[in-house]
Formats: structure tokens, C-alpha cells, sequence
């Protein structure tokens, strides 16, 4: 009687277990290639390193034609950082008016933001680029940046309406009644309130932003402005198959600040995902 | 009341700022948004368009070729190629990972312990899975002396580059999606938690076996996420772009077996910067993408349950 039920509890525990570890499996292995010795890495499938070195990484580091990794960090987190301010003021600003406004044109706003939501970025690509070619923005940041202040990740600002939906009005009535405007009302009391669905904004911006490839690949050239990402791929396809130490090692390091995010705020981003369907 | 006359006869200037004192805080709020959605939305869409007509090439002015790009992309070879690559990735990788998210949703929502470490290791590889970092890893897991051929090893098989095998290639990445299942996942296991308890002891009560309460209680009622799931997951498919490249060097692979929609569009727009062709391939893009959900949503009444 006892013996079914425990059979497959543990059947079940044994293909979770073994589910993560060959998730896990790749990861593990790349990370213990990057302290490998060049000749020994496609040898062995064994994770522990038998020669252990550091090299690969103070090779790697060094990057390539002058220009080592830290400038790619640095120029990362330049763009990550700006990203996420422009987002948090500007989607919590158009958030905060469709939630508690009454205005001309509201409905149709929101539908059309709803839209763009679900809209592929293909069909406005190309002439965002040409407008940014045509102001000299290729080969600087604003194309990464600039749409950020305009509020253009829509599903942030449904995220936060969402949120402020579900702030009692009487909080913002008491302020209108104490002679506060909307600023005033948006600044001391919603801002505040809203602090979760902003770090939840804050920390998808990290992640979407270190990530991307696509529009850094289009609008930047220059490698002393290269990101994390367009050094990865420089990195690839002048050292190729020669130096897979030293390109693992730098995979490795691309992954880190991801990997320490999702330490911190693992809770809050799994909650993201499952509550309001955030792309991780 | 003559006041009052009065009044609304002077009105037209009032009733302007009656618009203005109603409009202007809320205007003054979503004017970041307006000019985003307008200038980089609503403008560009427009010129995409106007584009998708012409032969614009980023240094002379653009020539009406009327639909000239829309018939040249159906003699195109790479772009029917293109087309189907991506439709085999949709068609194939899309079920398959939220088969396995949505069986592994069920094997974990069964009150283990430590669930939220499992969870948060399932979820590990959808966080990473779309950076340059994981492409690189997969061409190695795939190559000649990869991950992959050292296992098949084990077994006494003699693997080749996958990779670079044009029958093989695309496989390896929907390989890489399957291999993100956790983000659709997480999301069934929250649903799953959404069915109400009291069903299931009532279906106990009343003798159903396993396969009744799946079939009959938990699939039926999950099909709203089910359905939430296949939306976004093909939506986001079409869309891939990063593994492909790196992955084929950015050029599409042997023989373009992974030659995505995108990394063509790609191609097309900022190497050989024929913009009004790219233009009408994104176009292309929009009417596909709309086609396959409009489908969806269409077939959803049919198998989507809703409560009301």
C-alpha cells in the first residue's frame, strides 16, 4: 500500500534532479573549460578542470586591438543605466495618466499602446534608423537610449497602470483635497506606492538591455564603444576557433552581472514572469 | 441667469480652456509617451510602408517600384528559404518546448520540497538563453568536438559538426529553445496554482482516476495560459535573431539552414542596405505574425475555456 505512492514520489524527485542537471549541464561545462588549458578543453567531458590555469581570463580581458573588456563593461553599464531611468520616469508618467486621468483621446491612446505592444519592431526599424542616421546618432548611444525617455517599452506602461489600478483612489483624493496638483500627487504619493512595479521594471530593463544584440549590431560600430555583447562577437570572429579558452572565459564574464541580478531579485522576477507573463 | 447668458455667449475662448484645464496635466503626463509613439512609432510605420514601394538605398532618393518588392521576394530563393526555415522553427520549436514546460509545470506542482531552488534553476537557462554568451556556448555544445558528440560518445557513436550540417543546424537551435522551457513554465506553474482545490477533492470524492483529472479538470482549465503561452512564445519565435547569428557566422548557415527571417531582413537592410526590400520583408513580417495569431485567437473558441 505504502510502497506505490513512494515509488514515484521518488521517480518524480530522480527526473527533476536530473532535469536540472542537464540544464545545468552546459553552463557547468563552459565554466569549467574557461579554466582550462587551451589543448585540454575538447578532450575531456569531465567538468573538473584537470589543468587548472587563470590565463584564459587575463587573456581574454585584454580584448582586442587596444581595447579590453573593462571599456565593454563600462559602456554596458552606461547604456543599461540610462535605459533604466528613462523607463522608470517615462512609462510611470504615462502610466500614472492612463490609470487616474480623465483626458481627450484616452481611449484611443491606450488602445494604441496596447498595440505596440504586440507590434514587431521590424516594421519601424529601418526608418528609425535612417531618422538616427540622418541626426549623426550611429556610433553614439542615443538610438539605445533616447527611446527610453519616450516611453517606448509599452508593456511597462501596462505593468504599472495595472499596479496603480490597484491603489486605493481615497490615497490620492486625500492629496487633490490637501491642494496638491497631479505632479504633486504623481510625485508624494503613486511614486512611492509604485516603488515595486518600478524595481520590477528596473530589473527587466537589466536584463533585456544587457541581452540585446540586435539594435547594439545595428548602431554602433566603433569598438570604443562596443558592448559586453558586440565585444563577445568581435572577440569570436577574429580569435575563431583559436582561442576558445579565452572565449569562454569571456562568456563566462558576460554572464556574471545577469547571474548576480537574479541571485538578488530571484523572487521578484520569477513573480514577474509568472504573474504578468514578462519575456525573461 | 442673464449672467449666465451672458457668459456662454463669450464662451468660445472658454470652452477651449475648459479642454485645456481638462486635458493639459494629463497631456503634460503622457507627452514623453506621444512623441514616442509618434515619432518612432506611428511616422516610421508609415515610411516603412512608403519605403516597401520604392528602391531605397540610403544614398539616392527613393523610386516608386510600385509592388516590385513584394513580387521579387516571392522569386526570391533566400527569402523562400528564409521563410520556411523560420516557419519550421515556429512549427516545430514552439510545441515542443511548451510540451515539456507544461509537463514539468505538472511534475513540480505536485507539493515537492524545494521547489523554488528547481524552479529557479529551470529558469536559469531562459534568462541567459537569448545573449551572445549562449549562442557561442551552443556552437561549441554542437560542434565537432563538442559537448553533444562527447556524450554520444558514451554510447559508442560517432557524432560530426551539427552545427555545420545543413540538415542538422536548424535542429541544434530549436535544441537552444527547448532548452529555455523554464519562462513558459514558470508561468503554467502559476496557473496551475490558480485552479481551485476544492475541484480536485471533489473529483477525488467522486472516484475520478488520474487520467480523468487531467483530461477533465486541469488541461481545460489551464487552457487560458496554455493559450496566453503559444501567443507569446510564436510571436516571440518569429522574432528570434541573435543565435542564428552568431551561431552561422551572421550569414545563415550552411546551405542558409538557419537562415532566420530577421538575420535575412538583416542582411538585406544594413549589409546590402536595400531598404525598400527590407522594408517590404518587414511588412511581410507584420501580416504573417498577424495572420498566425488572428488564427489562434480564432480557433481559441473552440478550445479555450473562460469562465463567464
Amino acid at each position: 500500500m505504502n510502497i506505490q505512492p513512494s515509488v514515484t514520489k521518488w521517480l518524480r524527485i530522480s527526473v527533476i534532479i536530473l532535469m536540472g542537471a542537464a540544464l545545468m549541464y552546459p553552463l557547468l561545462w563552459m565554466l569549467s573549460s574557461s579554466f582550462k588549458p587551451n589543448a585540454i578543453i575538447f578532450q575531456k567531458l569531465g567538468l573538473w578542470p584537470t589543468g587548472f590555469t587563470l590565463s584564459n581570463y587575463a587573456k581574454g580581458w585584454v580584448g582586442l586591438s587596444g581595447i579590453s573588456f573593462s571599456t565593454f563593461y563600462v559602456n554596458t553599464f552606461i547604456v543599461v543605466g540610462f535605459a533604466i531611468l528613462g523607463n522608470i520616469i517615462t512609462c510611470s508618467m504615462t502610466a500614472f495618466a492612463f490609470a487616474r486621468m480623465d483626458f481627450t483621446f484616452k481611449r484611443v491612446f491606450f488602445a494604441a499602446m496596447m498595440v505596440t505592444i504586440m507590434l514587431p519592431y521590424h516594421v519601424t526599424l529601418i526608418p528609425q534608423y535612417i531618422i538616427f542616421n540622418s541626426i549623426d546618432w550611429i556610433n553614439t548611444y542615443y538610438p539605445l537610449i533616447v527611446p527610453k525617455f519616450l516611453a517606448t517599452d509599452a508593456f511597462f506602461i501596462f505593468l504599472m497602470v495595472q499596479f496603480i489600478r490597484g491603489i486605493p483612489h481615497e490615497l490620492d483624493q486625500a492629496a487633490i483635497m490637501d491642494g496638491c496638483n497631479p505632479i504633486q500627487t504623481f510625485v508624494r504619493i503613486i511614486l512611492p506606492l509604485l516603488q515595486p512595479a518600478l524595481v520590477t521594471a528596473a530589473i527587466f530593463t537589466f536584463i533585456w538591455t544587457w541581452n540585446d544584440f540586435f539594435s547594439q549590431l545595428i548602431y554602433i560600430s566603433n569598438p570604443k564603444l562596443f558592448t559586453v555583447a558586440l565585444g563577445l562577437r568581435m572577440f569570436l570572429d577574429n580569435q575563431g576557433a583559436s582561442e576558445w579558452g579565452a572565449m569562454f572565459a569571456m562568456s563566462i564574464v558576460s554572464l556574471i552581472p545577469i547571474l548576480v541580478f537574479f541571485t538578488f531579485f530571484q523572487r521578484l522576477i520569477i513573480e514577474g514572469v509568472s504573474t504578468t507573463g514578462l519575456k525573461g | 441667469m442673464a449672467q449666465i447668458v451672458l457668459e456662454t455667449n463669450m464662451k468660445r475662448p472658454s470652452i477651449i480652456k475648459m479642454f485645456w484645464e481638462k486635458n493639459k496635466f494629463a497631456w503634460l503626463f503622457i507627452l514623453p509617451w506621444f512623441v514616442g509613439i509618434t515619432g518612432l512609432g506611428l511616422i516610421p510605420m508609415i515610411a516603412s510602408l512608403y519605403l516597401s514601394f520604392t528602391d531605397y538605398n540610403m544614398f539616392d532618393s527613393p523610386g516608386w517600384v510600385a509592388a516590385a518588392n513584394y513580387t521579387n521576394l516571392f522569386e526570391d530563393t533566400r527569402y523562400i528559404q528564409a521563410v520556411k526555415v523560420t516557419l519550421t522553427y515556429v512549427a516545430v520549436g514552439v510545441p515542443l518546448q511548451l510540451l515539456v514546460s507544461l509537463s514539468f509545470a505538472m511534475i513540480l506542482n505536485q507539493g515537492i520540497r524545494g521547489l523554488s531552488l528547481y524552479r529557479a534553476v529551470y529558469y536559469i537557462p531562459s534568462l541567459l538563453g537569448g545573449s551572445v554568451a549562449i549562442a557561442i556556448l551552443w556552437r561549441q555544445v554542437f560542434g565537432r568536438d563538442g559537448l553533444f558528440n562527447e556524450f554520444l560518445e558514451l554510447f559508442g557513436i560517432v557524432g560530426k559538426s551539427w552545427i555545420s550540417d545543413p540538415q542538422y543546424a536548424l535542429f541544434t537551435l530549436i535544441a537552444l529553445k527547448l532548452w529555455q522551457f523554464g519562462s513558459p513554465m514558470v508561468i503554467f506553474l502559476a496557473g496551475l496554482r490558480q485552479i481551485p482545490k476544492e475541484l480536485y477533492e471533489a473529483s477525488a470524492i467522486d472516484g475520478a482516476n488520474k487520467a480523468q483529472i487531467l483530461f477533465k479538470i486541469t488541461l481545460p482549465l489551464l487552457t487560458p495560459v496554455i493559450f496566453f503561452n503559444v501567443v507569446m512564445q510564436m510571436i516571440a519565435a518569429f522574432q528570434a535573431f541573435t543565435p542564428a547569428y552568431v551561431i552561422g557566422g551572421g550569414s545563415g548557415g550552411a546551405l542558409d539552414s538557419i537562415l532566420f527571417y530577421t538575420l535575412y531582413l538583416y542582411m538585406k537592410a544594413f549589409q546590402h542596405f536595400e531598404m525598400g526590400y527590407a522594408s517590404a520583408m518587414a511588412w511581410l513580417l507584420l501580416l504573417l505574425i498577424s495572420a498566425v495569431t488572428a488564427l489562434l485567437f480564432w480557433t481559441s473558441r473552440k478550445w479555450v475555456y473562460y469562465e463567464n
